[in-house]
């Protein structure tokens, strides 16, 4: 199932079981471990449950009432399911980019500084700091510098997704969770986003729900393909592709079935 | 998705069954025109051989037309690699019947003088080895392959002692050194032929078992 060894992963999560309300198990325990500062893609068919496996690691899915997990995620060695885990802390950590953009109500500068806001910060030179060095680290920074007080709604979908990805790196998380992150964005806005993975990879781990198998192709130095709850085959990205060892996976990927 | 890339996949694999079918009869043509020193037969190959050169180019453009329209992966990207290079690997091939009927018009020049060393069982060799290799692409058989690359060290072998006989027929015979050369370059071309039938052989164990067995190189073992 997992052909590669991961040491030192930064989150390693041990047979991981959810259940959505009245018991419906979504994922049937999981091993999978996660290496620090790579990209990995989790593909599957619609339902296979990899949105909801990546909902697990920042806790995202606590908020469906009924909802069980059973099963261990480890986040630097420490496991986010314990009781006197601080949401709050483990969401800084552990950030998400949504399929849709998501951006609130304010100023572009607002939207940034989101995170720090509700974490108490005050300090102006170190906000104005954050709001330039996240945008610059999200490529936005030179279309909107000149507008930073204006309201995040002007925005077109793909530079509201990238202040999302600001949005995310601002509270310097350790992972960046993207759920099929370019799915409303038209291809020259998905290729900037890409490139902005690509990137993002020297200083953050991102792990990567999409549809769009070029996609995983493309930006991901690992992917997991899952298929009804269950993690078929786990690898390096250009082993996968070219000669993955599950004929569940090659039939996938080649798009004979799913 | 499946289907389309299928249909194209399938479409691939019929020109290079195609083209596999008529580099096989300019080979089988090319030596039974330097047996027979057949000056309108070797001809035919030298003319046919610019329908090869078409039929070539135009599967390499349609393996380019898959892989950018369709962008395949694993087992379908690996069968287009292995069709582009197959593609490439027969028209040189073609390209060595060529030469050899080319040969074969030269020597019909010179009143069609005896080979030195056998050379119908070269080719038979050689011929053995491609309709081997090229059975194995056809039925997707990696068995046939493996039987196909084991083949060509007898050729490398008989093409060593071709070259011993015809050096020492050069001097025993400086006069003849022009007829000499001419099947030493036969040798050659059958020995090149044998190497190309490899290079499919390989090929198609790479489409199988996505394993490159080029070099006597394991992947496994280099990796570890």
């Amino acid at each position: 199932m997992t052909d590669v060894n991961i040491e030192n992963p930064i989150i390693k999560v041990n047979d991981l079981r959810f259940f959505y309300p009245g018991d419906a198990r979504a994922i049937h325990g999981v091993d999978i471990a996660f290496p620090e500062k790579q990209v990995t893609a989790l593909i599957g068919p619609s339902g296979c449950g990899k949105s909801t496996l990546l909902r697990c690691f920042n806790r995202m899915n606590d908020l469906i009432d009924g909802s069980r997990v059973e099963g261990e995620v480890l986040l630097d060695g420490q496991n986010i399911y314990e009781r006197n885990t601080d949401i709050i802390e483990l969401r800084r950590r552990v950030g998400m980019v949504f399929q849709k953009s998501n951006p609130f109500p304010k100023s572009i500068y607002e939207n940034v500084i989101y995170g720090l806001r509700i974490a108490g910060e005050k300090d102006k030179k170190l906000l104005d700091e954050r709001v330039e060095t996240s945008l610059k680290g999200a490529a936005l920074w030179d279309e909107v510098k000149d507008r930073l007080h204006q309201s995040a709604l002007g925005l077109s979908g793909g530079q509201m997704q990238r202040l999302c990805i600001a949005r995310a790196i601002a509270v310097n998380p350790r992972v960046i969770l993207m759920d099929e992150p370019c799915s409303a964005l038209d291809p020259k806005s998905t290729a900037r986003v890409e490139e902005l993975i690509g990137e993002l990879r020297d200083e953050f781990t991102i792990i990567i729900v999409t549809h769009n198998m070029q996609q995983a192709a493309r930006v991901s130095d690992y992917t997991a393909f899952l298929f009804e709850g269950n993690l078929i085959e786990y690898g390096q990205t250009n082993e996968l592709f070219v000669k993955p060892k599950n004929k569940q996976t090659e039939d996938y990927i080649t798009g004979r079935f799913g | 998705m499946a289907v389309l890339i299928q249909a194209e996949l399938d479409k691939l694999k019929k020109s290079l069954l195609t083209l596999s079918a008529e580099v096989e009869e300019q080979v089988q043509k090319a030596v039974q025109a330097l047996l027979t020193c057949d000056k309108t037969l070797a001809d035919s190959v030298r003319k046919d051989d610019d329908k090869i050169d078409l039929m070539e180019v135009e599967l390499e453009e349609d393996c380019l037309k898959v892989l950018a329209l369709h962008q395949p992966v694993a087992h379908d990207l690996r069968f287009i690699v292995s069709v582009l290079k197959i593609n490439n690997d027969l028209e040189r091939m073609a390209d060595h019947a060529c030469s050899i009927a080319e040969r074969a018009i030269d020597l019909s020049r010179i009143m069609c003088p005896e080979s030195p060393y056998d050379v119908e069982a070269m080719g038979n060799k050689v011929k053995e080895m491609l309709r081997t290799a090229l059975d194995a692409l056809m039925k997707t058989d990696s068995e046939l392959a493996h039987q196909a690359i084991e083949m060509d060290d007898p050729v490398d072998q008989i093409h060593r002692q071709n070259f011993v006989i015809i050096r020492k027929a050069i001097i025993d015979n400086p006069q003849m050194t022009e007829v000499l050369l001419h099947f030493l370059s036969v040798s050659r071309y059958l020995e090149r032929m044998g190497d190309l039938a490899t290079n499919i052989a390989e090929d198609v164990i790479y489409q199988i078992e996505g394993e490159i067995v080029r070099h006597g190189v394991d992947q496994q073992e280099s990796k570890g």
